[in-house]
């Protein structure tokens, strides 16, 4: 029979296979470095020293893992989590430390930009789909930095996998072309995503909220989470600079900060040089 | 861990003793979040890191005195210290709080 692999080895191949899982540890306490490994697919293994708090840790870093949070939390010896079953004993502090899969990129459209995007986000940790429904234009030879190249037209893939997108994941449009942007807004609209930005001039734009509107785009909800023209008012250039502007963009909409986006602004995307 | 992780397996290959220095809490301004880590191991190599590069100095010590058994696995705070300026602290202001174990689970 081969040997029970350890936890550390246990948690480094799930780390490595992009397997959601939590490490949870005393740092103060009773049992101080106990530890207890969970995850959404399995029972837990190892033990904090008590069936009870194994239990209640077990369903607090569950919750934690979801939501991507790593943090210290505060319990009694045998789980208590209500202040005052914690007065007069000695409260065991637990990390709880969440390995969330990687957030998800979608970019559709096979462009210049696309390589240029896939590059920076595979720097940012996330894992990066190329879709077009171009045979031509989406290869893997054009794209070796994705982890998925996809021929398709947006609305099977969506239908597909829609459900996979969370509040983490960014679907970037950049085709220009209203034939594939149109569904491929429309698509990401029905998912959970935290980010799209669909690229083009604000020519471009204007023509199409237009087509988008025939498409069934409601109302201010809808508009509200595209970030149209895509980008940061940085005055990126170049496709690597542009997927910059792209990628701050994400990161300044998950972390609430007042940034210049393009679509908030007016006027002409690239200056005169 | 996911950035340490080839680092510990090749000392692991050698049968190098490793400690392990994680991020549990920031308090104000701190440059890592909770899970940042970083390895010591018996050699003193470092792989990862828990800061801007400001108290990883006196991690590694304080790894490799768990390693030599000196110290048991514990909770290490680093914070700002005006009047000691050549201290180890973080210039940031803020405090940071790491668990220091040696890997052997």
């Amino acid at each position: 029979m081969a040997d029970t692999p350890s936890l550390y080895e246990e948690l480094r191949d799930r780390i490595r296979s992009d397997q959601p899982t939590g490490l949870c540890t005393i740092i103060d306490g009773p049992n101080i470095g106990a530890k207890l490994l969970i995850a959404p697919d399995r029972a837990p293994r190892g033990t904090l020293g008590h069936p009870e708090l194994d239990r209640i840790v077990t369903r607090d870093s569950l919750a934690e893992l979801e939501a991507g949070r790593s943090g210290v939390r505060h319990y009694g010896p045998q789980g208590q989590t209500t202040p005052e079953d914690l007065i007069d004993t000695d409260t065991v502090s637990v990390f709880v430390e969440s390995f969330a899969a990687p957030p998800q990129m979608w970019i559709f459209g096979a462009v210049d930009f696309t390589a240029a995007l896939a590059k920076v986000a595979k720097v940012l940790g996330y894992r990066v789909l190329v879709c077009d429904a171009r045979e031509v234009f989406a290869t893997r030879r054009r794209f070796p930095m994705a982890d998925e190249v996809m021929v398709s037209w947006p609305m099977p893939v969506f239908v597909e996998r829609g459900a996979d997108l969370g509040p983490r994941d960014a679907v970037c449009v950049l085709t220009h072309d209203p034939k594939f942007d149109v569904p491929a807004v429309m698509g990401a609209l029905t998912t959970r995503v935290g980010y799209i930005g669909v690229m083009g001039s604000r020519t471009t734009h204007a023509k199409r909220m237009e087509r988008l509107t025939e498409a069934g785009l409601t109302g201010p909800n809808e508009t509200d989470r595209l970030m149209s023209p895509i980008g940061l008012d940085i005055g990126a250039r170049t496709p690597e600079e542009t997927a910059i502007s792209i990628c701050a963009e994400i990161i300044a909409r998950r972390t609430g900060r007042k940034t210049p986006s393009l679509r908030d602004g007016s006027g002409a995307i690239h200056s005169a040089r | 861990m996911r950035e340490i992780l080839d680092d510990i397996e090749r000392w692991r290959l050698n049968n190098r003793r490793i400690a392990v220095a994680r991020v549990v809490n920031i308090e104000g301004s701190g440059p890592r979040d909770p899970g940042a880590s970083m390895a010591v191991n018996e050699d003193g190599e470092v792989a990862g890191s828990v800061s801007g590069g400001c108290v990883e100095g006196a991690v590694v010590g304080e790894a490799l005195a768990i390693l030599h058994g000196d110290m048991q696995p514990r909770m290490v705070t680093f914070g700002y210290s005006d009047d000691e300026a050549f201290a180890v602290g973080l210039t940031c202001g803020g405090i940071i709080h790491l668990f220091i174990e040696p890997l052997n689970w």
